[in-house]
């Protein structure tokens, strides 16, 4: 195996594009050791994407924030603007692993390797990020839910790797949530994870919403039917019993030792519920 | 299979190594460089007995690559004591018998330092936070908790 780290982006690209198949992004590695070590996993090349620069930057810009894909869960946490802006994207990321993975642990690595239970994917649904896509083609952009088509896979082509996730600066009255159900208090995998992103209008009814699912499919989900269930509404018991409902519809989960599937199907409903609160409450101070 | 030159610091000392791809930085030291004081629980992130601190943040060395540290700083438990005085947490660990078999306790006290070199006095539930990403098979947290506790006001004593 070859271990590169190239300073650009476009040699980037090139070494992945000339390797094909065989070559791997490397970022904090915590999957990646972890598939090699394990040999589900033989990349004939490492390319590590942390020398190049706009990978690891966070730009706030008056209309658009930048978060470079290798940029770290304890960077992220050390980021009191980037909070302020988008609480539910950063504590998503910051609840993978223990201090020393948020050491190592990147958001795009999180969003890469595709698990269905990755806890920043609901967050950044939720967020309306954008993933900013180099490839031998050049640069494009795409929804991040978009990317997502199975456990494991993303819809990018051979040579192609994000640089960094776009999102709108948000408008007045605006706030994001994330939660996760876990049996313990730290070091789980999530059993279900629920992102949340709302803007209110100036009478305090929802102006636009996004609430999105994890764990709980194949991939992460938006849950299509929220904004028709909150749209112009207050948040009354008779809503958010609605928005339970709708999440709760959108489950295609499996069953396996950290839940059932109609545990799972019916925690989404009561995780979404908490979080729009939350994302509420953020929005009314914002 | 063809290797790389790493110049590292380690403990404050310039350090080169040569090492594969895949050779992690807990593989590097412990085979490569004779410093076993680090250890191996899991290989996967799981356990922290191989924390270690590089560039000034406390990290699993089973999950760091030997091949990206060029130029990187690295603190190791061999570089904790100053000659034969010990840091006031390996001195806690002791006092409060904070051990038994001794293979979490490199792991636990270098977590540990780098928690008071960025909090000088955290609660308790911080300390239980930040150490969630060590396992302890048979001392159990309570004794490590206390000594880190315990360390932590002697230290802020010794500096005000
Ligand atoms: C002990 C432990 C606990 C964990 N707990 C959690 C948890 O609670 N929640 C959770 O969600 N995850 C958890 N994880 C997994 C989490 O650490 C990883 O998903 C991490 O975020 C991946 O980032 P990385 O930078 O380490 O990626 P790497 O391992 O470097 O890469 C991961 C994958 O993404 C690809 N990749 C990386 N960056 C890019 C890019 N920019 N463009 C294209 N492809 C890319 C790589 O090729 C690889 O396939 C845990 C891991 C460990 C070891
Ligand atoms: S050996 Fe590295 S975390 Fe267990
Ligand atoms: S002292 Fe044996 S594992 Fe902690």
């Amino acid at each position: 195996m070859r271990y590169e780290a190239p300073e650009t982006i476009e040699a980037a690209v090139a070494l992945l594009a000339a390797a094909g198949k065989t070559a791997r992004v490397f970022a904090g590695g915590t999957d990646l050791i972890i598939q090699i070590k394990e040999e589900m996993i033989e990349p004939g090349m490492l390319v590590d994407i942390k020398k190049i620069k706009e990978t690891r930057e966070v730009i706030l810009d008056d209309d658009e924030i930048r978060i470079g894909a290798s940029v770290t869960g304890a960077e992220l946490g050390e980021n009191k603007e980037l909070k302020k802006l988008f609480p539910g994207v950063v504590e998503a990321v910051q609840l993978i692993g223990s201090d020393q993975v948020q050491g190592r642990a990147t958001i795009g690595g999180n969003f890469c390797n595709a698990s269905p239970a990755a806890d920043s994917v609901p967050a950044l649904i939720a967020s309306g990020a954008k993933a900013v896509v180099a490839g031998p083609n050049g640069t494009r952009t795409a929804a991040v839910e978009d990317l997502l088509i199975k456990p494991g896979q993303l819809s990018l082509a051979p040579g192609e790797l994000i640089i960094s996730f776009c999102l709108s600066r948000p408008p007045k009255n605006t706030g994001d949530a994330y939660l996760r159900f876990i049996p313990r208090s730290e070091m789980d995998i999530a059993v279900v994870g629920a992102g949340v992103s709302v803007t209110l209008n100036p009478d305090g009814t929802c102006a636009a919403a996004r609430v999105a699912l994890g764990a709980v499919a194949p991939t992460a989900r938006l849950v299509e039917q929220a904004p028709d269930i909150l749209l112009g509404k207050e948040l009354d018991e008779r809503v958010l019993a609605e928005l339970a409902a709708a999440a709760s519809a959108t489950c295609q989960p499996i069953n396996d030792k950290r839940g059932t599937i109609k545990f799972r199907t019916s925690v989404a409903g009561v995780l979404a519920c908490r979080a729009i609160k939350i994302a509420w409450e953020r929005a009314e101070k914002n | 299979m063809s290797k790389y030159h790493v110049t590292t610091t380690i403990n404050g000392d310039e350090v080169d190594f040569t090492c594969y791809a895949d050779q992690t930085l807990l593989e590097v030291l412990r085979e490569d460089l004779n410093m076993t004081g680090t250890k191996n629980g899991c290989g996967s992130g799981d356990c922290g007995a191989c924390t270690v601190i590089v560039n000034g943040r406390p990290v699993n060395a089973c999950l760091v690559l030997g091949a990206e540290l060029d130029g990187a700083n690295i603190e190791t438990i061999e570089g904790m004591s100053t000659g034969t005085e010990l840091h006031p947490l390996q001195q806690k660990f002791l006092d409060h018998a904070a051990l038994q078999c001794g293979i979490c306790t490199p792991g636990f006290l270098n977590m540990a330092k780098a928690l008071l070199e960025k909090n000088p006095e955290p609660t308790e539930t911080e300390v239980r936070y930040a150490l969630a990403g060590n396992l302890c098979r048979c001392t159990g947290y309570d004794k490590i908790v206390r000594a880190v506790l315990d360390a932590a006001a002697e230290m802020r004593e010794s500096t005000s």
